[in-house]
């Protein structure tokens, strides 16, 4: 279990006031001036020592993506953008960061602008968090009034300035090329990599796109120290992560813990247990709905980390844990997920966008036990045609939960499927409409 | 991709207001200046919370001679991001958030309540109160489930009890306080406040 002292979010239920002079009783803004004097080597070794990985799903190493950034700015100026476009179900952590410790924040802007060569940080909110977004923009002011941002940012002889660009509700621009699209003033629909948004990416130049949690986590690690930052967790998954626990327990919410406590641990300790007891308990999706969930038999001795999440076929992502017990359908949870990717997809590519409502109407069949054993299968092939031939990681998004649910409950959907009729009955629906739609009259 | 019908009754014209042309010119200043496309979400933005929170197409108009952008081009973000309304909404307008983690903990229940207190339709203003309701998709407030979102607005932690609440006074146009409906601070678990407050006290 994480200990108080290491905790980074001292404030993330708002004990203490989010505003800066709570703030800088908390130490944010301590020693800024110094390390930005050591210079951009030193911040990112530092990174790359505390090996701490992206949190904003696909874990990859923030030092090393730093690196990646070209070292000398050419005729192009580099950007840095973060990633506050939380809209992942089960995610709820990076609204805290931005409403109870946006001085974090907004420091480690200004240290990774500054490793990354960026004079202009844009952060990218989702529209919904209009509130958060007003308290972020209070607390850069308050930074700008302290001297903290502009010109001579902290005193550090680099210009810094912060500007948010909110979005407008549309889940894919959390993909970082999507998010640059949607800045850029075009729907969000993701592009093609390479080339990667390190060389070319908002307007062209070279720009570093960051979770919020990664880079509000990055002035504490320079504080105090990447190998602090590395001892905590295990090897290669270290470090603290907001992780928060909705669904079926006692006490839902939000909690810093260490890289790598058991699943068990974390759902009993800090959300007061899954209701009706550990036993009780169906099945766990680990790291918000794009990851397949784990059954509960795994979940007796899981531990919360990239990799041990990977080893059993699914992943922390943004550790957005959903916990589901007995009492729920776990087929029409699914289908809700899937209706929810159905909803979400950007319509570039064919395979998602057919695809989605494919997965959903087939799980909506099973659900309402209309479905055939044929449909399994069929269910099975559409999640293989989608996953890996879509631009951007969605299509994974959206297929690798229903093959979740496949791989841990495929004996209770078939038991819910008849055999395919001889003698088949026609049903009349128009191709291009939802089925949704033709029962639902409110639509 | 959402499914947005376009309201069959337009005004003829739109105009941002003084105040909100000084709005616009801020705007602007955020963004690279050969780069004006950028502010296309922000005006969009401005002229639905102008013209009672949902965008007429003369707006969508408007806003492309502004930015010298093709009149599609605005259109397709108008109706590409789910947050901009294309028709009018109430003056008091929820959304419920109903994907998986809400449902587990009983969204379904309050898309019943909006049902039976609002509108028995989606996105239908309500005869009594100048209110209307859609469902949603995740509002990220996940540890706060279930959760409805009024205006601007988060209502989390709710049940049927404090949602009929919710939606009488809405309807009453006193709209109720926002926030968590079972006493918590913010997103802490419930028995933090009991074992660890005393001590940060």
């Amino acid at each position: 279990m994480l200990k108080k002292e290491n905790k980074i979010f001292q404030n993330l239920y708002n004990e203490f006031g989010w505003e800066i002079d709570n703030a800088l009783k908390r130490d944010d803004w301590k020693n800024t001036k110094e390390f930005i004097s050591k210079g951009r080597e030193w911040i990112i070794n530092e990174v790359k020592l505390s090996e701490l990985r992206g949190r904003g799903g696909a874990g990859f190493s923030t030092g090393l993506k730093w690196s990646f950034a070209p070292k000398n700015v050419g005729s192009r100026p580099h950007y840095l953008v973060i990633n506050a476009d939380e809209s992942e179900p089960g995610t709820c952590k990076d609204r805290d960061i931005l409403r109870f410790e946006p001085q974090k924040l907004i420091e480690g802007c200004l240290l990774a602008g500054y490793a990354v060569n960026a004079h202009v940080c844009y952060i990218y909110i989702r529209g919904e968090y209009l509130n958060e977004g007003k308290i972020l923009q209070e607390a850069i002011d308050q930074a700008y009034e302290k001297k903290l941002l502009g010109k001579n940012a902290c005193g550090s002889g680099w210009n810094f300035d912060i500007k948010i660009h909110y979005g407008a509700g549309a889940y894919i621009c959390g993909e970082e090329t999507a998010l640059l699209e949607s800045i850029e003033g075009n729907k969000g629909q993701p592009r093609l990599k390479p080339p990667f948004p390190a060389l070319v990416g908002l307007y062209g130049c070279p720009t570093i796109v960051n979770n919020v949690e990664t880079i509000a986590v990055v002035p504490t690690i320079l504080r105090r120290g990447g190998k602090w930052f590395a001892s905590i967790g295990k090897p290669k998954n270290t470090g603290t992560k907001i992780f928060c626990i909705s669904g079926n327990v006692n006490s839902p919410c939000n909690v810093e813990e260490e890289m790598g406590i058991p699943l068990k641990e974390l759902i009993e300790k800090h959300a007061g247990g899954v209701v009706g007891g550990w036993d009780n308990l169906q099945a766990v999706i680990p790291g918000g709905s794009s990851m397949p969930l784990l059954s509960k038999k795994i979940c007796d001795t899981i531990t919360m980390d990239f990799d041990s999440l990977i080893e059993n076929k699914s992943g922390l992502g943004t550790a957005g844990i959903i916990v589901i017990n007995k009492q729920q359908d776990i087929v029409a949870c699914m289908a809700r997920i899937a209706r929810f990717y159905k909803h979400e997809s950007c319509g570039q590519c064919t395979p998602c966008r057919e695809g989605a409502g494919w997965m959903w109407r087939i799980l909506d069949r099973v659900v309402k036990r209309k479905a055939t054993l044929n449909d399994v299968d069929l269910l099975s092939d559409v999640t293989k045609q989608i996953e890996g031939h879509t631009i951007c990681a969605f299509g994974e998004g959206s297929a690798w939960p229903v093959q979740g649910l496949l791989r841990h409950f495929r004996k209770e959907i078939e038991s819910r499927c008849w055999e395919e009729p001889v003698v088949k009955k026609k049903t009349n629906n128009p191709y291009l409409v939802d089925q949704h739609l033709l029962e639902n009259k409110n639509a | 991709m959402s499914l947005k019908k376009v309201h069959d009754k337009q005004p003829k014209e739109f105009y941002f207001s003084k105040n909100n042309l000084q709005k616009v010119d801020e705007i602007f200043s955020r963004y690279p200046k050969k780069n004006k496309k950028s502010a296309v979400m922000p005006l969009l933005y401005l002229a639905q919370k102008q013209n009672e929170n949902w965008i007429p197409l003369a707006a969508i108009k408007y806003i492309a001679k502004i930015l010298n952008m093709p009149y599609i081009s605005v259109y397709e973000i108008a109706t590409f991001y789910t947050m901009y309304n294309l028709a009018p909404v109430g003056k008091h307008f929820i959304q419920v958030c109903t994907t998986t983690p809400c449902l587990i903990r009983g969204a379904d229940k309050i898309v019943k309540l909006c049902k039976e207190k609002i509108s028995p339709k989606e996105n239908e203003i309500s005869k009594k109160g100048n209110c209307s309701w859609m469902e949603v998709e995740c509002l990220g407030a996940c540890v706060s489930a279930p959760m409805i979102q009024i205006n601007d607005q988060y209502y989390e932690d709710l049940d049927e009890k404090n949602t009929k609440e919710i939606l009488d006074s809405l309807i009453k146009d006193k709209p109720l306080k926002p926030g968590s409906y079972r006493g918590r601070k913010n997103t802490s678990p419930e028995h933090f406040q009991l074992v660890d407050r005393g001590k940060h006290a």
